[in-house]
């Protein structure tokens, strides 16, 4: 493929899965008010368009022409940055991970995926530890207590589990033998006994995994642990002074975080994109993209159930969960995989 | 309180301290409570109620108007059991004027206060749980409480603002259909609550959060003058209700539900059971609701049936007196305690033999209650003192007055 060809390709596929991207944010916003309202007698958004469906957008529409306060107490240059750190992050990690296989256009062998890195699970971790820093400044620099101490709680918590998060996944890694996402899934072809899937999860990492889902819930700030956030102690927590837009862009770092933690549990837990596939080549060429977004859509389900249903954590109750528990249970099962697969 | 001053300031200490300013408008104040933080880090070193934002002047007000005029007042007191309101009131009242009420008025009023209980407890039980962070138990209370709402509007014609007591009885005949609706409410409330306690009182985080939480012991709950679920969650076993009945509680059987631990899944315990045991009473009190007059045999007090009025003349000059005159109360001083939701509701009335009292207190059980606050919480997390709010069940209307 020359060059130029390549750059093209690339931007185009960059601009579609951001496209994708930011609307998977605002249905998973949607889904999420439709899900957890309906688990509480209530119906959600009605109201703009069939189903609420036209909801996102009438609250983006609100984001953009809402006036954009700046308090005159804030410093300025941190609390501007902090939610563009925390937006650009969160978007950037989608960037290297496999949606499926690759279609052939034109003779060229297209992967879906914007960049193929052979240490994409190493830049996603990096990534969304930068983003880290959007909750910590936020919290500083808007210079307010709640804030303050919603910046405090946020950065604690996102240092102290991405411990336990990173652990959890060397188990996959060991026995992927690779860093490239793409490998991890091929992996994980085949079936145990031709049925069962041979799927990380069942393939051993069922603690590894489970640690991950604690893990990620509490890297993305969600019920129970979202202390950072709580409205019933900290009143809105780190963006409590931001409004319009700036409070939009957490709020879609948010969203965002969780796509991409449910991402990555479907590619290095789940199989990815491996599901049944037939018919015509066409179909042959889409249905592993379907799987892999059902398979996305079920986790960030379990992520909306949860929050219908669980109270949310103390500040030590939450720490010593993490330290004393999650990290211990995460390094035992790296070191069973590894003397499992060493044997 | 050593550091509660006339002014309400809290300094910064020397070292690390932060004052925190929790409220007046705050997610987790239930209402307009304002509380100063003084905290180190995560940990409140000192902690101060300011009370008096919701200051309604009504305790003054009461002063101006005749004796069934204070009823509608008395709603919006604590305006989550404007009905025990009621009942506190009329009761002093009555005792005042030494009136015999018929059985049919005394078991209607005991039924709408159990029902007024569950009402009051199914918020406390809402807005404590998403303190805690658990939304989904908010919106199951109050569809709950949703259908107690209407049952009130079904007597009283309005869902909060009852003012369905008067000085003598109680206002009209509870319509058509009303009993079938209770006892189809208490035939299914109790699933309900069960549905709560499954999202909470088994739940790990829950007990977590509220075991060992903003504890307090039966010395102090005492001396700090607490009453209700507040009290017997620290292990002291008293309810007027049962020890100094009125309006023929004694005559109903049901139990003091207690727990020794003081924390706040103790009171929490409390309080869930006794939705259970108040809907125990709304049974009994549909089962033997007695036949008769709902009104006592007052005519100076009483007004007088509509038919009545429009057809005796008699009537007609008992109603015209009792609307602009008033009716006169014998003069001397009364105190009169209910167990309201919160705990000990009393009404102290004054009266110089006019028709306009001359002074009315509320005794507010969340005033002494909310005292406990310090006690409960310093060198605990903010997180904590959330719970512990929520736990003590404070409505500010009765608070500040």
């Amino acid at each position: 493929m020359p060059i130029w060809l390549f750059i093209v390709v690339s931007v185009i596929k960059s601009i579609i899965l951001l496209f994708i991207l930011l609307t998977a944010v605002a249905y998973s916003v949607w889904l999420e008010r439709k899900v957890v309202g309906h688990m509480q007698n209530r119906w959600g958004p009605t109201r703009v368009g069939p189903f609420g469906l036209l909801q996102p957008a009438a609250d983006g529409l609100k984001f953009l022409f809402k006036e954009d306060l700046t308090p005159p107490h804030v410093y300025k240059p941190l609390y501007i940055a902090a939610p563009m750190i925390a937006v650009v992050f969160a978007l950037t990690s989608i960037s290297v991970i496999p949606f499926g296989n690759s279609v052939t256009i034109g003779g060229y062998s297209i992967p879906f995926q914007v960049t193929d890195v052979n240490t994409g699970l190493l830049l996603i971790l990096g990534v969304t530890s930068i983003g880290v820093y959007g909750v910590a400044l936020a919290g500083w620099s808007s210079n307010n207590k709640y804030s303050l101490l919603g910046g405090l709680r946020a950065s604690a918590q996102m240092v102290s589990y991405e411990i336990s998060l990173g652990l959890s996944l060397v188990g996959v890694l060991i026995m992927a033998g690779s860093f490239s996402l793409r490998q991890i899934v091929d992996a994980q072809a085949g079936h145990f006994w031709g049925f069962i899937p041979r799927w990380n999860i069942f393939h051993g990492q069922i603690i590894g995994f489970f640690c991950y889902l604690i893990a990620a819930y509490a890297e993305t700030n969600r019920v129970p642990f979202d202390l950072p956030e709580a409205e019933t102690e900290l009143v809105a927590g780190y963006h409590t002074e931001y409004s319009a837009m700036k409070f939009a862009m957490f709020f879609m770092a948010e969203y965002a975080n969780m796509i991409t933690v449910a991402c990555l549990a479907t590619l290095l837990f789940l199989g990815g994109w491996r599901g049944p596939v037939f018919g015509p080549p066409i179909l042959q060429a889409i249905l592993p993209v379907f799987w892999f977004f059902v398979k996305v859509f079920c986790f960030m389900f379990v992520y909306i159930w949860v929050r219908g249903t669980l109270p949310r954590f103390r500040y030590d109750q939450l720490m010593a969960f993490g330290w004393k528990f999650l990290l211990p249970l995460a390094i035992l099962n790296l070191i069973g995989t590894a003397v499992a697969v060493a044997w | 309180m050593a550091h509660m001053t006339a002014s309400p300031v809290l300094e910064p200490g020397q070292d690390r301290t932060m004052i925190l300013n929790m409220g007046p408008q705050h997610p987790s104040t239930h209402g307009v409570l304002r509380v100063l933080l003084e905290i180190d880090g995560e940990t409140v070193v000192r902690i101060m109620p300011d009370i008096g934002y919701l200051h309604t002047g009504i305790e003054k007000t009461c002063e101006a108007k005749f004796y069934q005029q204070v009823v509608p007042l008395t709603d919006r007191i604590d305006y989550l059991c404007p009905l025990t309101n009621n009942l506190c009131y009329v009761l002093a009242v009555e005792k005042l004027l030494g009136l015999e009420i018929p059985p049919k008025a005394q078991w209607l009023r005991v039924l709408l206060n159990e029902l007024t209980r569950i009402n009051s407890h199914l918020v406390w039980l809402g807005t404590h749980a998403m303190d805690i962070g658990a939304m989904t138990v908010f919106l199951y209370c109050f569809r709950e409480r949703e259908e107690v709402l209407r049952m009130f509007e079904m007597v009283s014609g309005q869902r909060m603002m009852t003012s369905y007591f008067r000085v003598g009885g109680i206002a009209l005949e509870p319509p058509l259909g009303f009993f079938d609706r209770v006892r189809d409410f208490a035939g299914y409330f109790p699933e309900k609550v069960d549905e709560y306690e499954n999202l909470l009182t088994g739940n790990p985080i829950w007990t977590m959060r509220t075991k060992g939480v903003a504890r307090m012991t039966a010395q102090d709950a005492i001396a700090l003058g607490t009453s209700g679920p507040t009290l017997r969650g620290s292990g002291v076993d008293f309810d007027f209700r049962r020890d100094m009945p009125y309006s023929s509680y004694d005559k109903f059987q049901f139990k003091v539900p207690i727990s020794q631990e003081g924390d706040v899944f103790a009171r929490y315990m409390c309080r869930v059971q006794e939705l259970r045991e108040s809907i125990g009473i709304v049974r009994q009190a549909l089962d033997g609701m007695p036949e008769g007059p709902i009104k006592a045999n007052a005519p100076h007090v009483v007004l007088p049936d509509r038919e009545k009025m429009k057809t005796q003349m008699e009537s007609l000059i008992y109603h015209f007196k009792i609307i602009t005159e008033g009716f006169a109360v014998p003069a001397g001083e009364v105190y009169q305690a209910v167990e309201s939701p919160r705990g000990e509701m009393g009404y102290y009335i004054v009266s110089d033999g006019t028709a306009k009292p001359y002074r009315v207190h509320m005794r507010a059980a969340c005033l002494a209650n909310l005292q406990t606050l310090p006690t409960m919480c310093e060198g605990r997390l903010i997180a904590d003192v959330v719970a512990a709010i929520g736990s003590i069940d404070i409505v500010l209307g009765e608070i500040d007055r």
